[in-house]
Order: structure tokens, then C-alpha cells, then sequence
């Protein structure tokens, strides 16, 4: 059972969200984890958590309302910045994943503008109450990546990029993305001290679930920017790419919580300036 | 001064190795004593250190078959040495599947602990591993230094809960603060506080014992007289390293830890396993 806290007591919160799992929610977490501060959004249809950095790559967890049994929002919007390690650290107050011994029950409440957010861990009978204090959140960037400026798009399955991504060779500063109707398709490439490394993917190989390149685009963005996605493609089932006409990149994971609900986080990095993009590979 | 003692049981030997290895990891060097019945591992630290104290005390007639000491002097029948438990738990650490380990007192170009560990080697035959562990006598003068501490009048007295979800709070809270508010009161409850500048976190458990002692400091069944109301709060705040260091020193799940809680003062731990007792002492952190 949940703390003793009645329902009346919530009134005075513009936001009370439960649920029996808190790693449904701390593992999602830890996937946009590379910055300390992190802008909280909440509105009726759940939560997005924002982590930035550099002006250059963005990162986005959605918590939908359903992974709650219970949800309630008093505004249409609420919006906070928070310090994110503090959080991820009181959401696994009582241990990292890695030993699920017992089930962390969260309860989770904001006031509003300038209250702290409140969380009520439960396990084994053991209470903890955290208070975190909440900033003004900034503006955060808009990518303005919308599907008709969408130029190529692949949906894959995660378990091949994984080898890729946990092995890309960080002397090398950039990541360069191909993606074509033609051949080679689907291409990684790194550039370090020890040579190019290419890593390609036929666009009918088993683990591309869609392909829709109309056309060959080569792009590089910042390792530096992208390794911290690689945390969200190992939690994740299926991964899309998508590069609009600007060489902007989109990474979407589908993530599969340990209760076999579904989440998603999403990466959107802007080009390395000093390269044209659309370069012929 | 002499000293010479033989264990024999495995039982011994690895319980033996247990207690050295809870004192290792509270630690880096201490104080063995050794009078005729007993052994002790005392520490006694400056106030400018932090101003801890451990007293642990094993009955040697536990542990040893055989037991031979000869102190500083006929009237002050103990030796004193500072050794590092460390140095100890790696030589005992041979010793999981000895026949016997033998203690010494020994000079070899210095004052050393000498570990004999006697290991079978094949069917037949034994294999012989000593380890020499240098130590320093302490002189008579420094006896008064480490004396027993006496048992603090606490306010509130209360049965530790849990090890395994206190460990892993107090290891979390430790990434966000240096120290940690610990409150008990005698309706069973305690709580476990940090508070930065970002956050305050507070761990609650509920139902814990609360035992009564006698006057002459044995616990007893008896309800404690109730000249204090039960749902107060007494609270010391401690250096986290040191009492998260405490928590994770604890290697078998001893009877039960008693935390005895002098109001701002000081924390008390006191666990008995076996015969073997251990106290632990933590001042609070002045502000």
C-alpha cells in the first residue's frame, strides 16, 4: 500500500502522478541523463522530460499518462526545470535497478510554479519523501523537424545498431550518417586516428522494418553530441531515423518498460556546421 | 611479552576472520590488545579527526585451543600493539581451508604479528604459510588512552532496522551530501535525513524494537520507564562516509545493531554476535 497520504491532501497539488514501478520511469530517465538539469513538462497526456546541450542536440523521454495508475493534472501545461541527477537519484533511492528485489511504489506532486516537486517512494514498508526544488525552466530549442520536410526515414530494429554505436571510435570527432535509395542504403562512418571505419545496412536486410530514402544524403554531427543516445538505443526495441532538408536527425526509440509498456525518447541533433551537407559519400 | 595462540575449530578460524574484517573496513589502523581472557580491537581517534571510537571485544577462549601471554609486566599483565586489520584479513584470508592458524608475537628486525596458517597441500602433505605482520608495541605510558569509552546516556535506544535498504539509501544519500541526520524514538520509529540546497530526503522505518536497559547496562524485557514521551525525536548528525563505512562493514547479520542516540551528541552502535562485541562511537559534525 501506497503512503498514508489522503486523497484530500492531493487538492492542494496541480499535479499527482502514481505509479507501482518507479524504474518505469527512473530507466527512461537515465537514457537522457547527460546533462544535469533536465525542463520538466506536464500535461493531460503525460510528461516530457527535455535535457539539452550545446544548442546543438536535444533529447526528449515521454512518459505517457497510461504508464500511471493515477494521473491528475490540473493545468493544461505545467513546466519546471529541475536538477536531473538529483532526481534519477531519489527515484532509485533504495538501489539501482539491477537487483529488482521488491517493487518501489512512486508517488509524485507539484503544487505549481515555485513549489518543489515532491516524491513519496514506498518499499518493503519503508517510506522515503523527497522534497527537490524546482527553477524556472527555459525556453527550450525547437527543432522545427516536421514529417513534410522529412527527406529519408528508416525504421530498423536496435539490437544491430547497438554493436554499432557501443564501438564507434571516439577519435573520431564526427559521425557521418549516409542514407539513399541506392547503395550502400544505410551508413555509419567514423573518421579517427586509427583510419575510417564504415558500417552499412541493406536496405533489405531483416532488421529494416521500413526505408523510405528518396534521396542520398550524407550528414555528420558531433560524436561528442550522439554517444549520449547510446544509452537510449540499448533500452530500446526499434529505432527511427529520419534526416530532413536541412541534415537535421531524428532518433526515435521505442523503449519497453519492465511492466511491457511502451515509452519513447527521442534524440534530435542539429549538422556539424564546419561540413556542407548532401555531400556526394 | 609474549604472546602465543592456536585456533583450531574452522568455525573459529572463519568467524576469527570475520570480526577483523568488519575492523578493516572501520579502519586503517588500530589498537590490538591482549590481556589473559580477552582480545580487543580499539580505535580511538582525535577530536580533530572526527573523534570516533570502536571497542570490540572477543573472549579468546572462543576462539583459541591454545592461548599464552605474557603482558608488559606481572601488574599490568597486556600488550598493547597498532597493527592494520588490513594486513591481517589478507594473511587470514589463506586460511579458509587451514587445519590451523597460529598467532605470535615475534621480533624479527621489528615487533611482528606473525600469521602461521597451516594448509593441506594434496593428499598427503601440508604446506606451512607464514605471513609476518610488523606492528608497534604501545608503551604503558598510552594505556589511559584506550580505555573502554563508557556507555553514553542516551535518549533514545532502538534495534537498526534492515541492513540491505539502509545500505542502499545512505549509499545514494552520500552522493548528495557529507552528512546525514539519524533520528530514533522510542515507538519504534527512526529516520534517515539529508539537506542540500536542491533537496531534503527523508527515509522513515516504522516497527523497529526498542530495548530497555538495566542499570548495569544488560538489556532487559522490561518496558523502559516512560519519563519521556515516546514520539519524540532524538537526532545526531553524523559524517555519512563514516556511518554509510559502518553499514557496509557489517559481514554477517549479526542478533541485532542497537543505535543508541544521544540528543546532537552522538550516535552509539553496539552489536553482539557470538560473543564478540562491537561499540562504535560517532560524534556528531559540529556545524
Amino acid at each position: 500500500m501506497l503512503s498514508t497520504q489522503r486523497s484530500d491532501d492531493d487538492d492542494q497539488y496541480m499535479l499527482v502522478a502514481c505509479l507501482d514501478n518507479v524504474r518505469n520511469v527512473s530507466t527512461i530517465l537515465k537514457a537522457i541523463h547527460f546533462k544535469d538539469t533536465a525542463t520538466v513538462f506536464a500535461s493531460p497526456m503525460g510528461l516530457k522530460i527535455t535535457v539539452e546541450d550545446a544548442k546543438c542536440v536535444q533529447a526528449n523521454a515521454f512518459i505517457q499518462e497510461a504508464i500511471f495508475h493515477h494521473y491528475v493534472i490540473k493545468e493544461e501545461q505545467l513546466a519546471f526545470k529541475i536538477n536531473l541527477t538529483v532526481l534519477l537519484e531519489c527515484l532509485t533511492i533504495f538501489g539501482s535497478s539491477s537487483m529488482p528485489s521488491g517493487n518501489t511504489s512512486l508517488k509524485m506532486c507539484y503544487a505549481g510554479y515555485g513549489c518543489p516537486l515532491i516524491l513519496m517512494l514506498e518499499e518493503e514498508g519503508v517510506l522515503t519523501d523527497c522534497n527537490i526544488k524546482t527553477l524556472e525552466p527555459d525556453d527550450v530549442l525547437d527543432f522545427d523537424f516536421c514529417s513534410s520536410n522529412v527527406i529519408n526515414k528508416i525504421i530498423m530494429k536496435s539490437e544491430c545498431l547497438k554493436e554499432v554505436f557501443s564501438e564507434l571510435d571516439v577519435t573520431s570527432d564526427i559521425l557521418q550518417i549516409l542514407m539513399s535509395p541506392d547503395h550502400p542504403y544505410l551508413q555509419f562512418s567514423t573518421f579517427g586516428n586509427a583510419g575510417s571505419t564504415h558500417s552499412s545496412f541493406p536496405k533489405d536486410s531483416e532488421m529494416v522494418e521500413s526505408f523510405q530514402c528518396s534521396q542520398t544524403q550524407t550528414n555528420r554531427y558531433k560524436i561528442s553530441l550522439l554517444k549520449p543516445s547510446v544509452k537510449a538505443l540499448a533500452l530500446s526495441t526499434r529505432i527511427s531515423i529520419r534526416t530532413d532538408d536541412r541534415g537535421f536527425l531524428s532518433l526515435q526509440y521505442m523503449i519497453q518498460t519492465e511492466d511491457g509498456q511502451i515509452c519513447f525518447v527521442e534524440y534530435y541533433c542539429s549538422p556539424d556546421e564546419e561540413v556542407d551537407h548532401n555531400e556526394e559519400s | 611479552m609474549k604472546f602465543r595462540g592456536k585456533i583450531m575449530d574452522p568455525n573459529c578460524i572463519h568467524h576469527f576472520s570475520n570480526v577483523v574484517n568488519t575492523i578493516s573496513k572501520l579502519v586503517k589502523t588500530c589498537i590490538m590488545r591482549i590481556t589473559e581472557d580477552k582480545v580487543f580491537f580499539i580505535l580511538s581517534e582525535r577530536v580533530n579527526d572526527g573523534g570516533a571510537q570502536i571497542w570490540c571485544e572477543l573472549p579468546q577462549s572462543h576462539f583459541f585451543d591454545e592461548f599464552a601471554m605474557e603482558g608488559v609486566s606481572a601488574e599490568s599483565n597486556e600488550i598493547y600493539l597498532e597493527v592494520a586489520p588490513d594486513l591481517l584479513v589478507r594473511s587470514l584470508r589463506t586460511a579458509h581451508s587451514a587445519k590451523w592458524v597460529k598467532v605470535k608475537l615475534t621480533k624479527k628486525n621489528f615487533p611482528c604479528l606473525t600469521i602461521e596458517v597451516d594448509l593441506p597441500s594434496g593428499s598427503v602433505h601440508q604446506r606451512l604459510v607464514i605471513h609476518d605482520i610488523p606492528v608497534s608495541v604501545v608503551a604503558r605510558k598510552h594505556w589511559p588512552d584506550f580505555t573502554e569509552p563508557e556507555m553514553p546516556r542516551f535518549d533514545v535506544s532502538i534495534a537498526m532496522p534492515q541492513m540491505r535498504l539502509l545500505k542502499n539509501v545512505v549509499d545514494k544519500m552520500k552522493n548528495l551530501s557529507n552528512y546525514v541526520s539519524l533520528s530514533a524514538n522510542n515507538s519504534g520509529e527512526m529516520k534517515v535525513s539529508v539537506e542540500t540546497d536542491m533537496a531534503s530526503i527523508s527515509t522513515h522505518f516504522q516497527n523497529l524494537f526498542n530495548p530497555s536497559w538495566n542499570k548495569d547496562n544488560t538489556q532487559t524485557q522490561a518496558p523502559m520507564s516512560q519519563d519521556r514521551d515516546p514520539q519524540e525525536f532524538a537526532t545526531s548528525r553524523v559524517d555519512i562516509r563514516r556511518f554509510a563505512q559502518f553499514l557496509n562493514s557489517q559481514q554477517v547479520n549479526p542478533d541485532r545493531v542497537i543505535c543508541n542516540v544521544v540528543h546532537h551528541r552522538m550516535l552509539h552502535f553496539f552489536l553482539l554476535h557470538d560473543d564478540v562485541s562491537l561499540q562504535y562511537f560517532l560524534p556528531v559534525v559540529s556545524r
